[in-house]
């Protein structure tokens, strides 16, 4: 067996094994310790994802396993994003009773993403889904006490419940249909077979059971409940990480398609009704968690504008891990803001934030504007490379969609903005106290700038990414 | 040659120590460009002056600086209305440090986008003059300042990513995939092209028209106008429209010739829709600032027709044509110095009275003479009286009009003469007849006003009285605009 070609995630999975065990025997205060652990982990499965970089796109484990750049750069982000996750998380975890098991779920989530975005045969795609759906259910619902939080978990249960069936019975299917649950196999099969019914059927199921993870229509309800319910750093995985993995999964599947298949049309229509809805939904909100979550809804329906072209544009995997990366950082950033103003929520509060705390006002701008993609800030270059992907592609239709949605964005995202900086508010802001929270939302909101100008280093990096199909 | 300007006003200086460096340091950029006037080689190549640092070379983007007599005319202009309006007296609400450094960072933005040589760092500095403009009107306002600041940028936005879907169109048509200006204006990738080449134009029309603005897309701009505080207004209206007709002379016309050509008689005929229906919908304003916002869409139409008479090559007037463009961008720099001055005169109103109705006012000849001297002269400037800067620029688009499209330039005569009627008409409301009693304390400038405008003012005299120096500069690039192709 190719162990060394799995370390990182075993890196993971010793790290979340190491943490359970230390939750158990070490007393709630020492807790955070727990979080320092989480960060070794995913450092050393960084490390050595890094080391596997620049390797020849491979298959492993007979086939089921992808060692290609799409897998292993949507690693890095994952895991980039994780770290920031678990660093927002010590001091608003502080008074919870079971802190430190909290950052082994955060880990296994990881894993099953990771395993999502590498998935090179249809169980270990089913594998991977489940395995970060089981973890993501109790970290929503991580504050059981709370009613909304109990709420924003069922929810999730239940339309993940839901829609992990359907991806099993497509899977299924699919089985039925090629004798195979491997990618190359299938892929040979379907060149040959001619039930297009069958297939059409298969894939459905395939692609609704993946818009859960993606929180796209139809499967986005849960997302806004989960934003302003679950936990704040919670929230903030919950509406990037598996995202990351679902539309590198989703990517991965519909490259097997054959061509006759009307999967962009699929996708592309998903596309719009997501960003639409979520943008719509989002124009009247005054919870800015819930305002966060239905704008993590509209994303997904860009990043989908990638799947869209994928195949007529060379770049269009670039460009959606490109823009996946862009999209996690800024929602991370205004989420570390959000955790360390102790996650207030209502519109009004954040009237004179910029009076009366600079900083964090000044990072949740700067990552509100990134993610309507004004420049130079990184997500206008995520933006720039699904446009012109999109054009390349000559889905200009699409893109034209894209552009009046990110304008009605830019009026809900200004709807937090404008009070910050115009309103004027009496009362002191309560933060969290301590450096976890507000050392992320720092390093969140410098990357944000630094990874605009620096823009050169990371498509060098996203630049040549393929399948290994 | 001119890097963006360091925003170092973070430090806890007092008002005035920090009023004094901001203006140092804006008008290092006017000097800065009056000396690359100097250097400028009117015969060498269409853009000197060239900066290039690599930023994002697999995207084909980079930063790249440089002029040519155009663009070096009007980022002259755009620096002197800045420090002008960095200097005029406001009310900065207990938030000078805020209030100057977007300032300065609106100055930098903006000089960016007219010295920019690459398509994506000229839509980098448009889309970042929004969100300074955006944070200026919303924060200093008056009146319905945020609706104000939330509709200006939720407009513009729309027509700034209209222009980046353009760009992008631009960009993949050239291989290998660039965004320098340069080789786009050289190999002009998108003549014959039909369809594809009509979209890309619209698009980029479109964006251009809402930040010029023409009709009927403008309705963004007198609400914005009338909330922003004037020097801010200043801005607005002297540089930030001149990023919609600049932009339209550095890519559709000088990138996509032959599509600019087949629409041009679409574009003049909207561009002498705008200057008649400014001139007429100021005409029936009652409030001194919503009128002279007008009378920008009205000027901006002049502008917009010059452009579109020079790139009517189905004429082969070649010289009307090359008037045409000159004209245009001498519109450009008097438009921004004049209407400048116009709105920093409202400021001033605003300052000392918080009331824009023309009809309370009345008589204030005796009690503010100089104030009424300026006014008074940046109004016939703006109406085109001979020998001063409107006059040049607006002849020239005329003579060049005629020669491709004489009736059109007929219906625009009659714009000047609606113009005309209304600024005489808010001077005698103004500044003659009875003064109301309310006005007895009003107050004459002070030196630092009398000071900033008399040098704008300086600068619409000298253009009108010698404008040589500034028209071999432009000429020459036009020149070079209209052969090459």
């Amino acid at each position: 067996m190719p162990i060394g070609d799995v370390l990182p995630e075993i890196s993971l999975t010793l790290g979340a094994v190491a943490i359970v065990l230390f939750a158990s025997f070490v007393r709630q205060r020492q807790h955070h310790w727990a979080a320092v652990l989480a960060l070794l982990a995913i450092g050393l499965g960084a490390g050595l994802t890094f080391a596997q970089w620049g390797g020849t796109p491979r298959l492993t484990f007979s086939g089921v396993w992808a060692l290609d750049g799409v897998a292993l750069a949507s690693k890095l982000v994952v895991l980039a994003a994780g770290a920031l996750v678990v660093a927002m998380s010590p001091e608003w975890m502080r008074a919870d009773r079971r802190h430190g098991e909290y950052y082994a779920l955060v880990l296994f989530a990881l894993l099953g993403v990771i395993m999502m975005a590498s998935a090179s045969d249809t169980m270990e795609l089913v594998l991977g889904v489940l395995l970060s759906s089981v973890a993501s259910y109790p970290l929503a619902a991580y504050h059981r006490g709370w009613a909304p939080a109990l709420e924003a978990g069922m929810k999730y249960f239940l339309i993940g419940a839901l829609t992990n069936t359907l991806l099993t019975i497509g899977v299924v299917v699919l089985f039925g249909l090629t004798g195979s649950t491997g990618y190359p196999d299938i892929t040979q099969a379907l060149a040959t077979n001619s039930d297009r019914l069958a297939l059409t059927i298969a894939t459905a199921c395939v692609v609704l059971g993946l818009t859960f993870k993606l929180a796209a229509f139809p499967a986005h309800a849960w997302m806004p409940d989960v934003a302003q319910g679950s936990p704040v750093p919670a929230a903030a995985f919950l509406t990037v990480i598996p995202k990351i993995g679902a539309a590198v999964a989703l990517a991965r599947f519909v490259s097997l398609l054959p061509p006759d298949v009307t999967w962009r049309a699929i996708v592309a229509s998903i596309s719009v009704a997501t960003m639409t809805l979520g943008n719509v939904a989002a124009l009247r909100q005054t919870d800015v968690r819930r305002l966060l979550g239905w704008s993590s809804v509209s994303q997904s329906g860009y990043a989908l504008m990638a799947i869209v072209v994928m195949g007529i544009s060379d770049q269009a995997l670039p460009a959606l891990v490109f823009f996946l990366a862009t999209y996690a950082t800024a929602n991370l950033a205004a989420f570390a803001v959000v955790t360390h103003l102790r996650g207030r929520t209502a519109l009004d509060d954040y009237r004179g934030l910029a009076r009366n705390a600079p900083i964090a006002a000044t990072i949740m701008i700067v990552s509100l504007l990134s993610l309507v993609g004004i420049p130079p800030l990184v997500g206008f270059f995520g933006k720039l490379m699904l446009f012109r992907v999109t054009l390349e592609g000559g889905y200009a239709w699409l893109a034209l969609v894209a552009v009046i949605n990110t304008v009605i964005s830019l009026f809900y995202y200004l709807r937090i903005v404008a009070p910050m900086m115009f309103g004027s508010h009496p009362s002191a802001v309560h933060v969290l106290s301590g450096l976890w929270a507000r050392s992320t939302m720092a390093v969140a909101g410098v990357l944000l700038i630094v990874g605009g100008l620096g823009a050169e280093a990371l498509s060098l990096f996203t630049g040549s990414i393929r399948f290994a199909l | 040659m001119l890097g963006a300007l360091a925003l170092a006003v973070s430090s806890r200086w007092t008002e005035t120590t920090a009023r004094r460096f901001v203006i140092a340091v804006s008008v290092l950029p006017v000097l800065l460009l009056a000396w690359a006037w100097r250097q400028f080689d009117p015969q060498g190549a269409l853009f000197q002056f060239v900066e290039e640092v690599p930023w994002v070379p697999s995207l084909g983007m980079g930063y790249r600086l440089g002029v040519d007599g155009i663009a070096l005319a009007v980022a002259t202009m755009s620096a002197l209305v800045f420090s002008a309006s960095i200097a005029y007296p406001v009310d900065t609400k207990h938030q000078p440090r805020q209030y100057y450094a977007w300032m300065l960072f609106l100055q930098s933005v903006s000089l960016g986008v007219f010295l920019a040589l690459d398509l994506l760092l000229f839509y980098v500095f448009f889309d970042l003059s929004l969100v300074g403009m955006f944070f200026l009107i919303g924060r200093w306002g008056h009146g319905q300042a945020q609706l104000a600041a939330f509709k200006f940028f939720l407009y513009t936005f729309f027509g700034s990513l209209l222009l980046l879907l353009a760009i992008i169109g631009l960009y993949l048509s050239v291989e290998p995939h660039t965004f320098d200006m340069r080789v786009l204006i050289e190999q002009q990738p998108l003549a014959g092209t039909g369809l594809y080449a009509g979209l890309v134009f619209l698009a980029l029309m479109l964006g251009f028209a809402i930040k010029t603005p023409m009709v009927p897309v403008h309705t963004w701009l007198p609400q914005a106008h009338v909330d922003a505080p004037g020097p801010v207004s200043a801005i607005l209206a002297g540089v930030l429209l001149k990023m919609g007709t600049y932009g339209i002379i550095r890519i559709p016309f000088a990138m996509m010739a032959e599509t600019f050509a087949r629409y041009a008689l679409v574009i003049a005929v909207l561009a002498v829709v705008s200057i008649l229906y400014g001139a007429l919908v100021a005409l029936a304003q009652r409030n001194l600032k919503r009128r002279i916002a007008y009378t920008s869409i009205n000027h901006m139409g002049y502008t917009v027709l010059g452009i579109a008479v020079a790139a009517a090559v189905l004429s082969d007037d070649t010289v009307a044509r090359q008037i045409a463009l000159t004209g245009a961008t001498v519109q450009m720099v008097a438009h921004g110095l004049i209407t400048g001055t116009l709105f920093l005169i409202c400021g001033s109103f605003w300052q000392r009275t918080e009331e824009y109705d023309l009809d309370s006012y009345g008589g204030l000849l005796r009690q503010a003479p100089w104030l009424t001297a300026f006014a008074v002269l940046a109004s016939f400037a703006s109406l085109g009286l001979p020998g001063l800067a409107g006059f040049v620029a607006e002849f020239h688009i005329f003579v060049g009009t005629f020669g491709v499209y004489p009736w059109l330039a007929v219906i625009g005569v009659l714009g000047i003469l609606v113009t005309a009627a209304l600024f005489l008409q808010m001077l005698q409301k103004v500044f003659f007849g009875a003064m109301p009693e309310r006005w007895a304390q009003f107050e004459d400038l002070r030196p630092l006003e009398w000071g900033v405008l008399a040098v704008l003012s300086a600068g619409f005299v000298i253009i009108g009285v010698a404008p040589a120096f500034l028209l071999t500069l432009v000429e020459a690039s036009a020149k070079l605009l209209m052969g090459g192709r």
